[in-house]
């Protein structure tokens, strides 16, 4: 080979799976051409628990923790979706009150992503402020999870048949110690004093200015849209083509939320509208989830304001799926052995299998539960919707530069807990 | 109102595809088929093209192993003099691996255009080397979930530009999500001090059943599985 030309040739270079902008533990192989990407080979399943197949072993209501850890950045999502698979093969319906305590806390958890995405993608094109933003306003929203479930991230709040439990009267509190004066603690738990509603309406209420703070700091950036716009643009065609969804899908002007197309729960007796974007470039995708966050904050606060109007039970009084309170398993013994049994042994679903989905932050959040009658599922598939974004990967960044692979991989809002189950 | 629509549909898809797929009992709000293997393609190439179906993505592919279905692992109805089994792997009970119609592959399908959903089953006819048509050419999404498919269940596709694994490590053996496969795996890793490497090793735990599978036949729910519109 004395040609030249055949000397100069694409190199291949390795990115991840520890590395910053990776989003977890994506290993991409990238084939180069000088600075332009030729080919990406995302490499996945580094994280993968085989989360499926151990919930083949278990009962039915031990699995709901596994969910959580799926998509670990919006945690009562995944819940959603395997509760309401099972609900619908039992065919039983939660009270309204859980319903609504449902929506709420979807929306609650939609914010949380969005302010992750929000922050992590900022920060991966260089923008560090707007992370330290969204990162408080997110951790207000983790006091919520705490609030209600105990545990600031890992919830198993919902049950078949309604949530685990009413919502509390009171917030937890910050505790003076050595490293918070008494002073310092007042102003933190000023908030923190009524009951819980009252904490997330008061959130509601000053959320608005802070999403006007990250578009300050965003929208009209010059950088920011050297960054984002063109960058990784997806036909409505292809969008379809390749299984988009949520705000992928909608970045690139299909109007489909299932909220809306295929509503669950009480979505259909919310207001709210669908943000659509127009190119399908990453800086629209940034502005649908912006204006999603805005959108969630007005069903939050309807949620808010028919939950104060209307106690009532939270959980179907069906002794098939819910256990026995407390107070009668001291002195009831059919109780006590009815609480054994129902944690243990678990209840049984009649054969069947169902496919159920919901608008999870990221896109159609789907569970196909197949029941063969037993106390455990025979088969259950998690549909991620990162799964079908990340395979884009190859698509939306060839002929871009290897700095936009970083911006696309934001834009995608990849969370590698759901893509490698 | 849902099953009217649901019933509009599947009148569809029946002058659509005459004879070429089954309906499959499911839930009242959903609709199920089933489709020979033979005619996987045309059926879905006529159910993404015909304007008056237009399913237009494909949102999962579940492989799915039938190999234990409807089998529990504790025997509740006659406790033997020692007690029941305790949930021990029942000897002797191995099932016939290779009997036919073992492996199944479950799309869900989605139009956009009529804000309706669809699920299509193929059953692979060969046990030994279960294989099907690829769907990469209808839909692109198909890529990435069929190559789990085969990776899991190893379920071959036919015609698929890369099927390679995609979840499970580099040079793993065997396919984890089938029935037979331990769920403590074959394989553990280590690292070896004096290789200064990780190493592969036979696994060391022994496999137990916490809570065993019990299926019981009093099914209070049935009646929500039972819709008088679909033949069982």
């Amino acid at each position: 080979m004395d040609n030249p030309a055949t000397e100069i040739r694409n190199y291949t270079m390795n990115f991840g799976p520890q590395h910053p902008a990776a989003h977890g533990v994506l290993r991409l192989v990238l084939e180069l051409d000088g600075e332009v990407i030729q080919k990406a080979d995302p490499h996945i399943g580094l994280l993968h628990r085989a989360t499926e197949k151990l919930a083949e072993s278990k009962p039915f209501n031990q699995s709901i923790g596994y969910m959580d850890r799926l998509d670990y950045v919006s945690m009562m999502c995944n819940e959603h979706a395997y509760v309401l698979a099972i609900e619908r093969l039992l065919g039983i319906e939660p009270p309204e009150r859980a319903q609504y305590i449902r929506v709420m806390f979807d929306e609650i958890t939609r914010i949380m992503n969005h302010l992750m995405f929000l922050g992590s993608h900022s920060l991966d094109i260089g923008a560090m402020t707007v992370f330290l933003l969204c990162f408080k306003q997110r951790e207000e929203l983790m006091d919520v999870y705490e609030a209600v479930s105990g545990t600031r991230m890992h919830a198993t709040y919902y049950r078949p048949g309604g949530v685990y439990r009413d919502l509390p009267e009171s917030m937890p509190k910050y505790q003076v110690s050595r490293w918070r004066s008494e002073k310092e603690a007042r102003r933190w738990n000023e908030a923190r004093s009524g009951t819980l509603l009252d904490f997330i309406q008061a959130f509601t209420d000053a959320f608005p200015a802070a999403v006007d703070d990250f578009e300050t700091l965003l929208t009209d950036n010059r950088i920011w849209k050297q960054r984002t716009v063109n960058i990784g643009v997806v036909s409505p065609e292809r969008a379809m083509q390749l299984g988009f969804s949520g705000p992928m899908l909608r970045g690139s002007g299909v109007e489909w939320d299932l909220r809306k197309k295929q509503p669950y729960e009480v979505y259909d007796r919310m207001d709210f509208d669908i943000p659509v974007g127009v190119n399908g470039d990453c800086y629209d995708r940034y502005l649908v989830r912006v204006a999603e966050m805005r959108q969630a904050n007005r069903i939050i606060r309807q949620c808010v304001d028919w939950l104060r109007a209307h106690p009532g039970p939270t959980m179907i009084d069906d002794r098939k799926v819910r256990p026995p309170r407390r107070e009668r398993m001291k002195e009831d013994m059919e109780a006590l052995i009815h609480h054994f049994k129902f944690f243990t042994e678990g209840y049984e679903v009649p054969a069947g299998d169902t496919y159920t989905a919901i608008e999870a932050p990221k896109g159609e959040f789907g569970v196909y539960l197949v029941s063969d009658g037993a106390n455990k599922p025979y088969r259950l598939k998690c549909r991620a919707p990162g799964f079908a974004h990340l395979a884009s990967l190859d698509e939306m960044v060839r002929g871009h530069m290897l700095a936009d692979v970083v911006a696309v991989i934001g834009t995608q809002d990849i969370v590698f807990g759901e893509i490698d189950r | 109102m849902v099953s009217e629509r649901i019933e509009a549909l599947a009148g569809k898809v029946d002058a659509q595809l005459q004879g070429s797929v089954r309906r499959l009992p499911s839930l009242a709000a959903e609709l199920a088929y089933q489709v020979e293997p033979a005619e996987l393609l045309g059926v879905c190439r006529t159910l993404r093209d015909a304007p008056d179906l237009r399913f237009e993505m494909l949102m999962d592919v579940a492989g799915v192993d039938y190999l234990s279905y409807a089998r529990d692992d504790w025997e509740t109805f006659s406790a033997t003099r020692s007690g029941f089994s305790r949930a021990r792997f029942p000897e002797g009970a191995a099932l016939d691996p290779g009997a036919p119609g073992r492996f199944a592959v479950v799309y869900q399908l989605l139009s956009i255009t009529h804000n309706q959903r669809l699920r299509l089953k193929a059953v692979c006819a060969d046990t030994a080397e279960p294989v099907l048509d690829s769907l990469v050419g209808i839909w692109s999404s198909a890529n990435w979930f069929e190559r789990e498919a085969f990776d899991l269940y190893g379920i071959l596709f036919r015609g698929h530009p890369d099927l390679r694994r995609i979840l499970t490590d580099y040079g793993f053996i065997g396919h984890p999500f089938r029935k037979d496969f331990p769920l403590i795996g074959n394989v553990e890793v280590q690292y070896d001090p004096d290789k200064q490497r990780v190493v592969y090793q036979p696994v060391t735990i022994t496999p137990r059943v916490l809570v065993p599978k019990v299926i019981r036949l009093d099914h209070r729910y049935e009646p929500a599985l039972k819709d008088p519109q679909v033949p069982r």
